[in-house]
């Protein structure tokens, strides 16, 4: 049952594909427009639903089971059999692999729904779903494979549906480039992980999960390797979660993705494909929970992400600009969380974020959809009236990822700050604190801009404001509920009384089958008590939604004036620029890789070809030269062939003789 | 002093180059052929001549197919001369460079 989870939606992907996305219905069967739509948006979605029942059904299957064997293991066909090297196609459905599942299938499914009426006018409607099935099918591949190169076809998988999709309108080239740009950022991560599948497989001797985790948890066989080496190893594979998963320096991809479809930047770059990186650092906690040094490189880089993106997200101007950078921030602080050890808090911030984003992120499009097409908040405001739903929801959203109190983004967030504190990660901690202002700063900015106020869009536009369809609305209202009630699996109270399970910490025992560490005893405190840590959290929200509501709703001109204030519009200007690291990228990487290309080019025209060619030529000279014998003048033939013959003969009288 | 073989030889090979004279330096197409022809009776006289001085008939008998040989290839040689001049209304051979490489 367990492969069903995957082989769904490639059936769909090459159903939509082979039949519709290649003009086979349309042109060879004479099919109608109309009724491929119909068919498509059933396909596309369906497949999506299926799997997330299964997905489902499995994961009760897999509570009501012992938790020392909370696995589903299936074979279904060995993909290499190499000798020593043995890799083959096995699906693990365990208790970290579930989760993942539920939420890609059940958020993805969502987001199909939304996508039939945002895509409803859009030409390549069926190339479309086809892309986003391919998409499901690979993620899925990723989180329930049972080994590293599974997870790394998954992980490329993704890697070419993102490219695919972020291209979707290829016609604009600068949407095709920044599809290109995925795709190569992205490389240079998998490089990383490539060369980390390589290690693993040397000091271990196979690919396999079972086996190398087996492995790296016996204390003898451990004995015999060098902690250098697990610490190599788990930065390897952090260097292709830094590229999947957008942290510094390999981020730049994701606010250009933004060139894709509203929902695809939703699913993929939300929810689903830039959370991999998590979910492969969660996968192999064992590695990191042996290497001190990978887990302080892991929770710095992560940090430095968090506070540098939110920073960018500050001044953007680019509705879902702000929101690619958040995602960035965002991550930034699962990373923090598995960075740390604490694989479960990073885990939830993962659910909740999944859902509060892709609500942001739908919301976004809802807002985009109404305005014909306008991203620029400089040009929205006052959408409250019109857009009553999206507003809304939009603001559940804003206030979920904000922190605030009682929504699922505050739990989350919190668990991870507090679990940074506990292990002694202070700076990182301090950081944490002042991003989640920043945090709540910008996205009540985003929220104010957008829908407070008056509407600052163009006159022709206002008349065609309207409340997006139901097909849209639908996902975000459910979304929006999620994103409210998502954090009280965290709560010990809330699961007791409503949903019967009792103790705490439950998601983090659900996980634990999974996360083979020792769930870590109290530590001393420092300083601070767990209940003080959680004030300085709501303190931090609070600080940021109350410090916009000033400058957005109260007083609209603060911000300009900060802006002309001389010490501060320098920092303005580096933010708003993106403190410039395309720029310097572009410097630093790409011109003088373009200007090595081209000198390639050259050498290759001019020297090899001209080597090829000469050789060529000098043997054409030769044949001319060759063929001045033959001049066709019958006489000269009969003259050279009695010369000849003459010849022979005297030599062989000559040589007869002596 | 008679007639020896030797006095047949010679003969035979002034026929022979007179033969191949013709055929290099002539620029008339029959005539070339004429000297082809002349070319090959010097050898059958170089044949009968043997024969007869070694008193073996193998010389005669080569000499019958050699002759043979002669006339169907001059036979041929004039239909591609017809056709040639049918064609070129010419028989000077440097004209004919068709062959050219």
């Amino acid at each position: 049952m367990l492969a069903w989870i995957i082989l769904v939606p490639l059936i769909g992907a090459l159903i939509n594909g082979l039949v519709f996305a290649t003009g086979f219905w349309k042109k060879v069967l004479n099919g109608n427009e109309h009724t491929e739509r119909r068919i498509v948006s059933v396909v596309g979605c369906g497949v999506i639903l299926a799997s997330a029942i299964i997905s489902s059904i499995m994961f009760l299957k897999l509570r009501a089971l012992d938790p020392s064997e909370r696995e589903f293991i299936q074979e279904l066909f060995v993909w290499i059999p190499s000798g020593e090297f043995q890799v083959s196609f096995e699906l693990l459905f365990d208790s970290l692999s579930c989760v993942m599942a539920l939420v890609v299938t059940w958020v993805s499914f969502l987001i199909h729904i939304y996508s039939i009426g945002y895509m409803h006018e859009d030409h390549s409607y069926s190339r479309y779903f086809t892309y986003l099935n391919l998409f499901v099918f690979f993620m899925l591949v990723l989180v329930l494979g049972n080994s590293f190169p599974l997870m790394f076809v998954g992980w490329e998988g993704v890697g070419l549906a993102s490219y695919l999709l972020i291209g979707f309108w290829y016609d604009d080239p600068e949407k095709a480039y920044a599809g290109r740009k995925a795709f190569i950022v992205n490389r240079i991560g998998d490089f990383g992980f490539i060369l980390g599948i390589f290690l693993i497989f040397f000091v271990f001797g196979s690919t396999g999960y079972t086996e190398v985790f087996d492995k790296a948890m016996d204390s003898n066989f451990m004995r015999a390797v060098p902690g250098v080496v697990i610490t190599v190893i788990a930065l390897l594979l952090f260097v292709g979660a830094v590229g999947k998963s957008a942290q510094f320096p390999l981020y730049v991809w994701l606010p250009d993705a933004m060139a894709g479809p509203t929902p695809v930047s939703a699913l993929i770059h939300a929810a689903t494909m830039v959370t991999a990186g998590v979910y492969m650092v969660a996968r192999c906690n064992v590695f990191y929970s042996q290497s001190p040094t990978a887990q302080m490189v892991v929770v710095g880089v992560a940090a430095f992400t968090a506070f540098f993106a939110a920073t960018i997200a500050l001044t953007q101007n680019d509705i879902k600009k702000v929101l690619a950078y958040s995602t960035v921030s965002q991550l930034g602080y699962m990373f923090m969380g598995v960075g740390c050890g604490a694989y479960a808090a990073g885990m939830f911030h993962l659910v909740t974020h999944a859902f509060f984003k892709a609500l942001l992120f739908l919301g976004s499009g809802s807002v985009i959809h109404a305005l014909s097409g306008e991203q620029d908040i400089r040009r929205m405001g006052g959408l409250r009236k019109f857009l009553p739903i999206t507003s809304i929801t939009f603001l559940v959203g804003t206030l979920a990822i904000s922190g605030i109190p009682l929504l699922s983004g505050f739990f989350s967030k919190d668990e991870i700050l507090a679990a940074l504190y506990e292990r002694g990660y202070m700076i990182a901690w301090l950081v944490g604190l002042i991003t989640a202002v920043l945090t709540a700063l910008y996205m009540m900015r985003l929220y104010f801009l957008t829908f407070e106020g008056e509407t600052r869009a163009p006159q022709e536009l206002k008349h065609h404001i309207h409340e997006s369809p139901g097909t849209m609305t639908a996902p975000l209202i459910i979304l929006a509920v999620l994103s409210v009630i998502g954090g009280y699996i965290g709560v010990p109270e809330f699961m007791a009384k409503f949903v019967g399970i009792h103790g705490s910490d439950i998601f983090g025992k659900f996980l634990s089958s999974s996360i083979f560490v020792e769930v870590v005893a109290h530590l001393e405190h420092h300083g601070f008590g767990h209940w003080t840590l959680v004030v300085f959290s709501i303190i931090a929200a609070f600080l940021g939604v109350g410090i916009a509501f000033y400058m957005y709703k109260i007083e609209p001109s603060v911000p300009q004036s900060l802006v002309e204030n001389p010490t501060i519009a320098p920092i303005y200007r580096g933010s708003s620029g993106k403190w410039f690291v395309d720029e310097i990228y572009n410097w630093a990487f790409v011109k003088p890789f373009i200007n090595l290309s081209l000198a390639a080019a050259l050498f290759d025209n001019r020297v090899i070809d001209g080597a090829v060619n000469g050789v060529a030529h000098l043997i054409r000279q030769g044949a001319i030269f060759l063929r001045s014998a033959q001049t066709g003048i019958l006489r000269f033939y009969a003259a050279l062939m009695a010369i000849g013959a003459t010849a022979i003969l005297i030599y062989i009288v000559l040589s007869a003789r002596f | 002093m008679g007639v020896t073989i030797e006095h047949y030889l010679v003969l035979s090979a002034l026929l022979f180059v007179t033969g191949a004279y013709g055929v290099i330096i002539r620029k008339n197409l029959i005539v070339v052929l004429m000297s082809l022809e002349l070319m090959l009776n010097s050898a059958n006289l170089a044949f009968v001549a043997f024969s007869r001085a070694l008193g073996d008939m193998t010389g005669h008998v080569f000499m019958i197919m050699a002759l043979t040989l002669a006339a169907v290839e001059v036979a041929i040689g004039l239909a591609l001369v017809v056709a040639i001049y049918s064609h070129r209304e010419t028989l000077n051979i440097d004209v004919m460079k068709m062959l050219k490489g």
